[in-house]
């Protein structure tokens, strides 16, 4: 019965009022969504006089002023707090995707009794707030010298991510078939080559996926820059953004141009690994 | 021969512990003991952490000092405003846009995609362009209230007024976290067909029943992720805070801000840690949720 009912409105006989509405909500929905960002990007490029002259935030400029964002970037000094993501950013993703595909290697491939535990460890941990390690990270890097620097975060950054990096890797090294480990160890290949040469290149598009959501997460990051960095040269752009947010509080076609600015990068990735993205955010969420 | 070889090997019991040295030294170091030292630190005075032969252990003093402070109170019943707004709103909403979007009809990709894209924005970012929408003079949502002929409320000071502020921010991060549930539930939504769904979002009469018993029980453990996630992510909230408000504006206080202007403005690093404690065990019962969900889920498979 129920069987029959599905069957009947399916495929090609669409109703074309559902379809109509689809489309309406639809556009609807991501135009009121988007609504802000496009009152960004506007106020990026309109002169401070329309700013205050033209009540509706949401009406596109009457002239687009886009030296605004040659501004931001060289007098504001953005193209700095940028460089300096990016100085944060790479080594950070890099080790963390090294570092836990070994981890992962070790959890998937073996059997010893805390197996599970750690897994649960390294679950567990990805979802703790940060204020419970603030404190203690805080004072371990003051007391070995890395407050202040950037290995100081980097490594931060790294270990941090650890928890779920792990998890991710592990779950798709699980679908590697075995048999793909014990051949290569008959003809006496050593663990640690099988991981180089077998498992390593078998994981690649697994890791660009991670490489790509891990990117996004530290370079949007804020917290730990605001903790462990002092000096302004060293700042990140989320910090820079976050400062300017204060003394610019009145050029807000400057913090909008800074804003741009600031999530280019993440934006740019995101619209380019669109799939990795996904893949990424939902893991553990279906088929664990 | 060779079979005495791999027999031999895998009884070399250090093989797995060689390649964890390194993730769980770095783990160790930077995520499990911070754990364990923060819990010892909310049990002492101060800012004694910094002259390590002067720790003075005042056991639960802090905890005591937290259960007298109106201010903890305060920042405790915002994160309950979060945590409640952060499951009623993103969850229906996100499970309503993800079943429409799931119709696969021509450019449900494009519209998929436009709707991901708040989730890309740091909340450094989101904050600085909210704050400016917020604003009372020019802000695009005063004018639009205006506009409509409500001069009055087209005045509040969205993120200036006691009463409204929290609610202002936590409209923040609905706004960023309704996209973020919508992909868990379109994950879901991957094995459930789409007649099943479209027959359900068009049938008046047998909508309730289809969704009761064919989409709901589907789309569960989707819905037990997206729920745990939400209330943990609700629990950690305060970078929209901090751009938002400069931590300054006490009323809009979460125990994270909290947490962070006890220890890092008043240097009261006992305190701010008794803080983080109790943030800590509250999260931590959504966290356990979470962590045996996806252990369930894996012995199905």
């Amino acid at each position: 019965m129920e069987q029959v009912m599905v069957k009947k409105q399916s495929g090609k006989r669409r109703r074309p009022a559902l379809v109509a509405a689809f489309y309406v909500l639809s556009t609807l929905l991501v135009a009121v969504w988007l609504m802000p960002l496009v009152i960004a990007l506007f106020t990026s490029v309109k002169s401070m006089d329309e700013l205050m002259g033209n009540a509706f935030m949401w009406a596109p400029p009457r002239k687009w002023i886009w030296q605004n964002f040659a501004e931001v970037w060289q007098r504001v000094g953005m193209s700095r707090y940028v460089l300096n993501t990016f100085i944060i950013t790479v080594p950070s993703v890099l080790g963390t995707l090294f570092v836990s595909s070994l981890a992962a290697f070790a959890l998937a491939f073996y059997q010893f009794r805390l197996n599970r535990t750690l897994l649960i460890m390294f679950i567990a941990g990805m979802l703790i707030p940060f204020q419970m390690l603030m404190i203690p990270v805080f004072r371990l890097s003051d007391l070995v010298g890395l407050r202040d620097s950037y290995p100081g975060v980097i490594l931060f950054h790294v270990a941090f991510q650890l928890g779920f990096c792990t998890f991710f890797l592990r779950n798709f090294m699980k679908q590697i078939p075995y048999a793909l480990m014990e051949a290569p160890r008959m003809d006496g290949a050593s663990d640690f080559l099988i991981y180089r040469r077998v498992i390593l290149p078998l994981s690649i598009s697994s890791m660009a996926a991670l490489g790509v959501l891990e990117f996004t997460w530290i370079w949007n990051d804020l917290l730990w820059s605001l903790v462990l960095l002092q000096r302004d040269v060293l700042k990140p752009v989320t910090l820079g953004l976050a400062n300017m947010q204060g003394e610019f509080i009145s050029n807000y076609n400057m913090t909008a141009a800074g804003s741009i600015i600031a999530a280019a990068a993440p934006l740019l990735v995101f619209l380019v690994f669109q799939r990795f993205f996904i893949s990424g955010l939902t893991v553990g969420a279906v088929k664990g | 021969m060779d079979r005495v070889g791999i027999i031999k090997r895998e009884k070399v019991w250090w093989v797995p512990w060689a390649f964890l040295a390194l993730p769980l030294l770095m783990y160790l170091i930077w995520v499990i003991g911070p754990i364990l030292v923060s819990l010892y630190y909310s049990i002492t005075f101060k800012d004694s952490i910094f002259y390590p032969k002067g720790v003075r252990v005042v056991w639960l003093r802090n905890f005591i000092r937290l259960a007298t402070d109106p201010q903890f109170y305060l920042a405790l019943k915002n994160n309950l405003i979060w945590l409640a707004f952060f499951v009623i709103v993103p969850v229906p909403l996100g499970l309503f846009i993800a079943m429409m979007f799931n119709l696969e009809y021509k450019g449900s990709r494009l519209y998929k995609t436009l709707f991901y894209l708040p989730m890309t924005l740091s909340f450094t970012v989101i904050g600085t362009i909210w704050a400016w929408i917020y604003h009372p003079d020019f802000g695009a949502l005063n004018t639009f209230l205006r506009l409509l002929g409500f001069e009055s409320l087209g005045s509040t000071p969205w993120i200036g007024d006691k009463r409204y502020m929290t609610f202002a921010l936590v409209f923040v991060g609905v706004w960023r976290q309704v996209p973020y549930v919508m992909i868990l539930y379109l994950a879901g939504l991957k094995g459930v067909p789409v007649e099943l769904v479209e027959a359900a979002m068009i049938d008046g009469a047998r909508w309730g029943q289809r969704f009761r018993h064919v989409v709901i029980p589907l789309l569960a453990p989707a819905t037990v992720v997206a729920v745990t996630i939400s209330i943990i992510d609700s629990l950690r909230a305060f970078d929209i805070i901090y751009v938002m408000t400069n931590t300054k504006a006490r009323a809009a206080e979460v125990l994270a801000t909290y947490m962070y202007s006890s220890a890092f403005h008043y240097q009261d690093y006992g305190y701010g840690s008794a803080i983080a404690v109790v943030q800590f065990i509250i999260t931590l019962g959504f966290i356990l949720i979470y962590v045996s969900n996806v252990l369930r889920n894996e012995l199905q498979q």
